[in-house]
């Protein structure tokens, strides 16, 4: 019987079988930020344990909220420091070198094919892209990832989507993953991973396939899956090429992670995207989903660009072609958070930033701030953002505010109009 | 082990969301105390008041996916630090299941027919539970009702649950 993916990555990492359906697996990468690692290195010191399995494969970074904003932040960014330079932890990101975790640790080459990673962060997901196991744990969990280099999971069951079609224009990786939570639920796919494949995969950039597999939690899925090919391994190869003589080899040894033919799914679902059109989400859950234009009499308050799901360098030029020549309603705070320092590098060069700061704009440093409703642009209660991130839960941007989920492209263009807008009389 | 009996509070809606059960903003406290007055802060439901419902609870009876969202152990600790470390549900996420019984606590599933039975039989009228864990029984009384339900869990996270949660497990096993 073939395997999938995540089948394939949970053999090669068994340690232990505690039960029939529990599996532990030996992990190639613990990442850690700021807001649930200080608790788990608090509980280490109090046990007497403050060391790390191995500090070249722990990954940390002060992300959520930076530079610190109160007494309490800069208690939490202080922990990390001087943990990360007691155990020898080289792969720190601070101040001047740090970024969204899911966007800085993909750009710094951290994940590859065949990979386990956890974090301390339910959206660790995105960097099933690579053809990983990326999983969110608690604070416990990370805990034991840090001292043992392990962690408990199910057997993985994996639930395919396969996607067929073209995109219409403005019809963006975004759309189409809130499309599929559409129709999955917000606990569609539970205990399972959600592989994504098919020609549309095929035809998407990495940038593209983590903004669809950092979703994935949004199904309550356990991690997105992307199949290792080609674009995998043109992304990756600065950081291979001393490891394979050739791309064509390393193309070679990723592929043999993908799901054989006959493996065994949970479900498959077959989603054309052909006349899908831009969409937004109303209401508190992210399943919730609507045409942007069924959407367009919702005024908002503010229009938030940024975070780990679209504040890529390739996120930021759409809504620039968005906003090129035009000013942001007088109605409306725009704010643009460049995930990370070299997303921020790029559009500096590129003209982005001028393009954003021209049409009112404010730019933040690379950081989390807003998405949670930490800094950076909190709502007041009442107030509409519409927003390039990924939860629209009740108050999470801000207690009593209301959040619209949507591609940057939308975004821009709702930032124009005031209101909910289908980006493409803008493109 | 945890105490796994006393008073119930019913919650009747589908995913609650960790952000319902402990808002991001309180995610700079790093005490698990802290937590304590925040708990189900922006849970938003008819007939739910979070000034008065959460004092003296110590059980948390809900319906489908409780615990979806963020990964976020506070949601278990705002929990326990309130004296809640049980909830009964039709289904969990992932994460939220697993930190749970991490932390010595149990989130325990049962069909959504006797969770709907539950609701009609004990809702509005001041309920018990006391949990027969080694038997796997929750015996519930309230309103002059009484009813016995078995449940079970797996053997591991029964294990989880004895041993108090996972880190001791874990650096004894896996060192
Ligand atoms: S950008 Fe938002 S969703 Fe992403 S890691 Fe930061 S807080 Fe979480």
């Amino acid at each position: 019987m073939g395997k999938t993916i995540a089948q394939k990555i949970f053999e090669a990492h068994l340690v232990d079988k505690p039960s029939d359906e529990i599996n532990v697996i030996k992990l190639d990468a613990v990442f850690c930020h700021e807001i649930t690692t200080p608790i788990a290195i608090n509980d280490l010191k109090k046990r007497g344990k403050n060391r790390v399995f191995d500090s070249s494969k722990i990954k940390a970074v002060i992300d959520h909220v930076t530079p610190s904003k109160d007494s309490k932040t800069a208690e939490q960014a202080k922990i990390m420091r001087d943990w990360a330079r007691e155990n020898d932890i080289k792969d720190f990101f601070d101040i001047g070198e740090n970024g969204v975790c899911h966007a800085l640790f993909p750009e710094k080459g951290f994940v590859r094919p065949g990979y386990t990673i956890i974090m301390g962060d339910s959206h660790t997901c995105t960097h099933g892209a690579f053809g990983a196991f990326a999983a969110g744990v608690g604070t416990t969990d990370l805990e034991v990832g840090i001292l043992n280099g392990v962690c408990a999971f199910k057997t993985p069951e994996t639930l395919k989507v396969e996607l067929t079609g073209t995109a219409a224009k403005g019809v963006y990786a975004k759309d189409i993953i809130l499309h599929v939570i559409s129709i999955l639920g917000v606990n569609g796919a539970t205990d399972n991973v959600i592989e994504f494949t098919g020609p549309v995969i095929e035809s998407l950039s990495m940038e593209e396939r983590m903004t669809l597999c950092n979703m994935a939690i949004e199904a309550g899925g356990t991690c997105g899956i992307c199949p290792p090919d080609q674009v995998t391994v043109d992304y990756l190869w600065p950081f291979i090429s001393g490891d394979f003589s050739s791309k064509e080899e390393a193309l070679k040894d990723y592929v043999k992670w993908a799901s054989d033919k006959d493996a065994v799914f949970s479900k498959t679902i077959a989603v054309d995207i052909t006349d899908l059109t831009p969409v937004t989400t109303y209401g508190f859950k992210p399943d919730q989903v609507k045409t942007a234009t069924a959407m367009s009499d919702t005024k908002v308050d503010q229009v938030y660009i940024g975070s780990c799901t679209n504040g890529r360098i390739e996120d930021l030029r759409e809504a620039s072609k968005v906003l090129k020549g035009q000013k942001v309603s007088p109605s409306v705070r725009g704010i643009l958070a460049p995930a990370t320092p070299d997303v921020y590098r790029a559009a500096l060069k590129e003209g982005i930033i001028e393009i954003f700061m021209d049409a009112g704009f404010c730019v933040t440093n690379p950081t989390c701030g807003a998405c949670l409703g930490m800094s950076n642009g909190v709502l007041a209660g009442g107030e509409v953002c519409a927003s390039t991130t990924n939860r629209n839960f009740n108050g999470r941007m801000g207690k009593g505010g209301v959040v619209h989920l949507m591609s940057p492209a939308t975004a821009a263009a709702s930032a124009i109009t005031g209101y909910i807008t289908d980006p493409r009389k803008y493109i | 082990m945890k105490d796994f009996n006393g008073k119930v509070l019913f919650l009747d809606r589908n995913d609650i969301n960790t952000d319902e059960i402990i808002p991001a903003r309180y995610l700079t406290e790093i005490t698990k105390e802290a937590l304590k007055p925040f708990l189900l802060e922006d849970l938003k439901l008819d007939g739910f008041d979070v000034e008065k419902d959460i004092d003296d609870t110590n059980v948390i009876i809900t319906r489908e996916n409780f615990g979806c969202g963020s990964s976020r152990e506070h949601a278990p600790w705002a929990l326990e630090v309130n004296n809640i470390n049980i909830v009964i549900g039709e289904s969990y996420a992932r994460i939220f299941r697993q930190n749970m019984f991490n932390c010595g606590m149990m989130a325990v599933t049962l069909e959504k027919e006797i969770v709907d039975k539950l609701f009609s039989t004990f809702s509005g009228s001041a309920t018990t539970v006391s949990t027969d864990f080694q038997n796997g029984i929750f015996s519930f009384s309230g309103g002059g009702k009484q009813l016995e339900i078995p449940f079970s869990i797996s053997s591991y996270d029964k294990s989880l649950v004895e041993a108090g949660g996972w880190v001791d497990y874990a650096d004894t096993h896996y060192k």
